[in-house]
């Protein structure tokens, strides 16, 4: 895809605009609650990690998870905002390493650590090799879970060869073996809502080297 | 979620002493479950204190010949441990059986031993709940309760404890260690860290105010065949409705704990004098006064026999 030829107004401001747009309208009728109880100043802090090989800092409301920090402050929205309860996987980024869940973690804890975000796998002009293997294999539809599919398929695949043992190990005093099996049962924590499971399993499949 | 001011703790028993001095202070360190909770504003600390920077993070061997595993020992890494895996199979396959990849690297040992409970009516704020508001009442008794306990409950209360992890440990006999704001340590055991929910269910577990967990740890090995079985509604990242930990011997005798049945991992030491005799005789005694509901009757049964399956993949082994 030629990114280049995107239009100038994208979705994403125009969904800028609107929320714009609909706070206008409702300041009239918050006006008399804001005096009424006048909010405290919520707590803020500083925060400096590592994105992407770069590294950032940022001073947040304290409450501001990892994902909203990439996404809102660091304008990384590759990483998608789906339950916002650990419950779906869309927000898996790479820690130190480790996928988490992004939405369920705070910005401030993340002092000093490396992150990894989609952006930071691969580009449109040099993917990643999970990446180029999900175009491949057509391992999405809609593409939202995709990001957090990707990030996941790749700790996956490092926790095997890691012998990590899984729900699914037969014999977990040995290495668990590379295969379908063992892959599938670790991205449970990663829903797919088009249902693109078998061809996600077959990308992953052939980056690790294994039969699907 | 409601604003809270945050600091990184500097030592044990100085975040001890400001978790039980700051006003709606807590702890913090995986955050899987507290700021899932948070966010729906169940928990709405107004102070967090981050322990992740005590150290707490290694698996040691003891005098004893046992395993003392760090608070903050994340629950993959022990999951993956080679002396875990080889002595304490049950405790590695309870925790590879729960929650997602994500999730099991970032949560703790301590953290997944004081999780709150998946009881609906515990989430849904629009609902009355004994442990989420105290005295508010118990939606979940007039309500669907399919999931919920069916032994150990009371009028006030139905939830169940929501750990695999912990039902391994209450199989291993793990004691709990902890530090207290003025710098003391005790050891728990396990038995008797968590609590029935009585009239006081919003109370989970001994531990005080202020008082931290530093570590888990587990006697010397005891050897059998060790099994973890969790039935649940999908195969993977599923809470159970009912599993089994079980740590069997060759002479037919052994030890069993079980979950998603109460408030606590559910271990009944003269039930195991039973396990010779077989699933259906250990059952009769391991859930001898169960209270179940309309709902959740099935869940007796089926410990039966998940048990049952259990005992058969021992001898098979």
């Amino acid at each position: 895809m030629n990114y280049t030829s995107l239009p100038k107004a994208s979705r994403r401001d125009v969904l800028k605009t609107g929320a714009a747009g609909a706070a206008v309208a409702s300041a009239g009728g918050s006006t008399a609650l804001a005096s009424a109880a006048p909010a405290a100043v919520p707590p803020r802090a500083k925060v400096g990690m590592t994105v992407n090989g770069k590294p950032v800092s940022v001073e947040l409301d304290t409450r501001t998870t990892l994902l909203d920090t990439l996404r809102e402050h660091l304008h990384l929205t590759g990483s998608k905002k789906g339950c916002d309860h650990g419950q779906c996987g869309a927000c898996t980024v790479i820690v130190n390493g480790r996928r988490i869940n992004s939405c369920l973690s705070l910005a401030v804890m993340h002092e000093g650590d490396q992150v990894t975000t989609i952006e930071g796998l691969g580009s449109p002009e040099n993917l990643h090799p999970m990446q180029a293997a999900f175009v491949k294999h057509d391992g999405y539809q809609c593409g939202y879970c995709t990001p957090g599919q990707i990030c996941s398929a790749v700790s996956v695949l490092e926790e095997i060869r890691a012998g990590i043992p899984s729900h699914v190990t037969k014999d977990i005093t040995q290495a668990p073996p590379l295969d379908t099996t063992e892959m599938r049962e670790r991205m449970s924590g990663n829903i797919c809502r088009c249902g693109a499971y078998s061809n996600i399993a077959e990308a992953m499949a052939e980056v690790a080297g294994a039969k699907a | 979620m409601k604003p809270f001011t945050y600091e990184r703790a500097t030592s044990p028993k100085d975040a001890a002493a400001k978790a039980a001095s700051a006003k709606g202070a807590k702890f913090i360190a995986g955050g899987t479950n507290l700021l899932d909770l948070m966010k729906l504003e169940i928990e709405a600390p107004e102070h967090l204190i981050d322990v992740n920077h005590l150290g707490f993070d290694a698996i040691d061997e003891t005098a004893d010949g046992g395993l003392r595993i760090g608070a903050l020992v994340r629950n993959t890494d022990l999951a993956a441990d080679k002396r875990v895996r080889r002595d304490y199979g049950v405790l590695s396959r309870a925790l590879v059986a729960g929650a997602s990849g994500q999730l099991r690297n970032k949560a703790t040992t301590a953290g997944n031993l004081l999780q709150r409970t998946r009881c609906p009516y515990f989430y849904d704020v629009n609902m009355p709940c004994n442990k989420r508001k105290p005295g508010s009442g118990c939606a979940a008794l007039g309500g669907v309760s399919r999931q919920l306990a069916v032994i150990g409950s009371s009028d006030a209360c139905i939830a169940t404890h929501p750990s695999d992890m912990a039902i391994a440990m209450r199989v291993l006999d793990a004691q709990v260690e902890t530090i207290n704001p003025k710098g003391a340590t005790r050891t728990i055991p396990i038995a008797e860290f968590h609590r029935l929910p009585g009239d006081t269910p919003h109370i989970e577990t001994a531990l005080q105010p202020g008082e931290l967990i530093t570590a888990v740890t587990l006697p010397k090995p005891i050897g059998g065949t060790h099994i973890y079985r969790k039935v649940r509604d999908r195969a993977s990242y599923a809470f159970a409705l009912v599993s089994v930990a079980a740590v069997l011997q060759k002479d037919g005798t052994g030890r069993i704990a079980v979950g998603g049945v109460a408030h606590k991992p559910w271990r009944v030491e003269a039930a195991e004098a039973q396990l010779p005799r077989g699933a259906r005789a250990t059952t009769a005694v391991l859930l001898d006064g169960a209270r179940p509901r309309p709902d959740n009757a099935y869940k007796l049964p089926l410990v039966e026999r998940t048990l049952a399956a259990a005992i058969a993949e021992a001898k098979a082994s």
